[in-house]
């Protein structure tokens, strides 16, 4: 997908101004953050669980080389191919190449974060194909002609009524409102695309070495049409993604849909080997892998290696004030949030990507829900220091620092300033306790009031209390 | 050099090493043919058979109990009628031979997109969670799990086990390495995509029944 994260800025602005994003966005504080909430209070070893899984991520990082090949060697046994794509251009190559050599027409497509990565829809449409998202949020979406807000609800910022309107324009059927009628709408449109499509795309949320497997998890059932009603089952997923065995698979299966939905487990959780077998009667006849580098071979080793831990549940997003307030789009690529800002930067290079890390408060919830337990906060600062030292900051951010620090570092002088500062600010308040405006930054307070001390610094008052004593 | 070799090399040049050697190749491959034991979720329920029920209509399925696999055909009929089904379905050949009673049409093919009813048999059903796991093969065609709008699956109550690892030990004793398709089944299909709240029937089947056999 286009990369629009260069005017975060501008994007974040028209996001906090847009009636309907904020009336979309106000839904997901109830939705996903209180069911993680409950799932996970119900769990008692759900702690447990995240440290267990962390701790095979990072085994895996550690062994990736073996892994890979102990996957790859499984799924040519079951009759599958393995492509490697080191980056988008080399995937979009591959999938081209299956794609004519099937003779396709229409291709289904399952959700797929990976193939948003590569820009794949663009390049397949560019090629004359058709191309039909099928899970329902991406579908909406695809209508819309919009990217998703979000890696595991891309409609989030869509209300049912610019649901309805979308779908009366492009099913050449009555307008319908209900929420039921709009889903059934959907489901009856779509069912002759999967029968119809040669090729099927599908994401991969894990890959078992052990069997070969890729793993999706839905709810819709979406991919299973996809993929299994296709002549051809193509699967898109990250190098990062593969595990050692179904034993291992299970503490994922435990944590994924509790921090993404709050759901005890998803409705479908399918394993795909290879095409069909002898005797089979239904299933894809051609079965391929396409694993996608993409800058992640790159974060082995470095400080950024946590970040290869991600499973994609989107807890973070939905645990963040930022996010909450301006939705998915205005980050301006595939990846939102907390972990978007972390992915962005690194895959798509420090330039124009400035505002993304900044734009993060370090209250640290996005940790606390990580279930693999992903610094993020920690990985934020990091690029913010990567920043400084490449010298992106700007010049008046950079001066201000320099000052703060030179003052900081002489705790006289501070406690000095620190006085005439408070005492100023009181008597700008004249005793109302906030100040409207600020003469120097008046960005602060353009929305918000700024609350004023009331002439004494804290360290006075508390040596004043000493004092008392 | 090809791509595989570029991200190989790239794997290894982050990691700081090379290739691993063959002694620590073999202590990996004994992990995935012996894979550790993690915690699992506490399943200390007596009845599994009752757990399973429960989790499984917490998620909108719904399950009835059957004393043999003969009563497969009226308790399927019996749920056509209520839901007003004709009298037709998709059925795979690993339930057997069974008496459908007069008029019913049973295909054992892949399902047709005009399918609105599937009848398949459960591999297994777990407790921990209230899922069912299907196993793809020429007599349990997948399309039968996911075309139809009502789903009908049988499962045997000594198929049911606690948690999902006891389906790996299952499968490995089975010898053939996984199938081409499984899944772990755990409700009818949903979406929350509009407006976050939940609508049933978005692709795969609207309705799911479960005949707990035995």
């Amino acid at each position: 997908m286009e990369f629009r994260s260069p005017e975060f800025k501008t994007r974040a602005v028209h996001a906090l101004h847009d009636a309907n994003l904020q009336k979309a966005l106000s839904n997901t504080k109830a939705g996903f953050v209180v069911k993680r909430a409950k799932a996970a209070e119900e769990m008692p070893e759900f702690e447990a669980l995240r440290d267990t899984a962390a701790e095979i991520k990072n085994h895996v990082l550690a062994n990736l080389d073996h892994y890979l090949e102990k996957y790859e060697a499984a799924v040519t046994a079951a009759g599958g191919h393995v492509h490697y794509a080191t980056d988008a251009e080399d995937a979009r190559r591959i999938i081209l190449g299956i794609c004519k050599k099937a003779n396709a027409k229409r291709i289904t497509k399952g959700k797929s974060m990976v193939s948003e990565e590569m820009s794949l829809n663009e390049a397949l449409i560019g090629e004359g194909y058709e191309v039909v998202e099928t899970d329902l949020g991406e579908y909406i979406i695809q209508l819309a002609d919009e990217p998703p807000s979000h890696i595991i609800a891309p409609a989030i910022h869509k209300t049912k009524d610019q649901v309805a309107d979308l779908f009366a324009a492009a099913h050449n059927k009555p307008r319908k409102t209900d929420r039921a009628e709009l889903v059934a709408e959907a489901r009856e449109v779509l069912r002759e695309k999967y029968f119809t499509a040669e090729v099927g795309i599908t994401g991969g949320n894990f890959l078992v070495a052990e069997t070969g497997s890729s793993v999706i998890v839905t709810n819709e059932g979406n991919g299973d049409l996809t993929q299994t009603l296709a002549k051809v089952h193509i699967v898109t997923s990250g190098i990062e993604r593969v595990i050692p065995s179904l034993d291992d698979l299970s503490v994922f299966l435990r944590i994924l849909a509790r921090s993404a939905t709050g759901q005890e487990t998803e409705s479908y959780t399918t394993f795909s080997t290879g095409p069909r077998r002898e005797g089979d009667i239904d299933g894809p006849e051609e079965y391929h892998v396409v694993l996608l580098d993409n800058g992640r071979s790159k974060m082995l080793g470095s400080r950024f290696q946590d970040m290869l831990r991600c499973i994609r549940c989107g807890a973070c997003m939905n645990h963040c004030p930022v996010y909450g307030s301006i939705g998915g789009h205005a980050y301006g690529w595939v990846y939102p949030g907390p972990m978007g800002s972390v992915l962005t930067p690194l895959i798509k290079g420090m330039d124009g990507t400035y505002d993304l890390p900044n734009a993060c408060t370090l209250n640290g919830r996005c940790k606390s829900v990580c279930p693999v337990r992903i610094p993020l906060p920690d990985l934020l600062r990091e690029i913010r220091h990567n920043q400084f030292r490449q010298d992106m900051t700007p010049k008046r951010q950079k001066q201000a620092l320099k000052l703060w620090r030179y003052v900081a570092e002489r705790p006289k002088l501070y406690h000095f300033a620190e006085r005439i500062g408070v005492r100023i600010l009181a008597s700008m308040a004249n005793g109302k306790g906030k100040l409207r405006s600020l003469p120097f930054d008046p960005g602060w307070t353009g929305a918000r009031d700024l609350p004023a001390p009331t002439g004494r610094t804290f360290l006075e008052l508390w040596q004043a209390k000493r004092g008392d004593k | 050099m090809s791509s595989r070799d570029t991200i190989f090399k790239a794997i290894r040049q982050g990691l700081g090493r090379g290739p691993l050697d063959d002694a620590a190749r073999k202590q990996l491959d004994a992990r995935i043919a012996n894979p550790p034991q993690h915690i699992r979720a506490t399943v200390d329920d007596a009845d599994l058979v009752a757990r399973f029920a429960q989790r499984f209509e917490s998620r909108s399925g719904t399950t009835e109990r059957i004393a043999s696999l003969a009563d497969v055909p009226a308790a399927v009929a019996a749920l056509a009628e209520s839901y007003a089904i004709a009298p037709s379905a998709v059925v795979g050949t690993a339930l057997g031979e069974l008496a459908w009673p007069e008029g019913w049409q049973i295909d054992h093919g892949a399902a047709t997109i005009d399918v609105m009813l599937g009848v398949s048999l459960a591999w297994r059903g777990i407790a921990e969670t209230g899922s069912i796991l299907m196993l793809s093969g020429p007599d349990r065609p997948i399309t039968h799990n996911f075309v139809p709008e009502t789903h009908v699956v049988v499962l045997p109550v000594e198929h049911i086990v606690r948690h999902y690892e006891d389906c790996w030990v299952a499968l490995r004793e089975r010898g053939q390495g996984a199938p081409r398709a499984m899944n772990f089944i755990s409700g009818p299909s949903r979406t929350g995509d509009v407006e976050q709240t939940i609508e049933l029937g978005a692709h795969g089947p609207r309705r799911m029944h479960v005949l707990i056999l035995g």
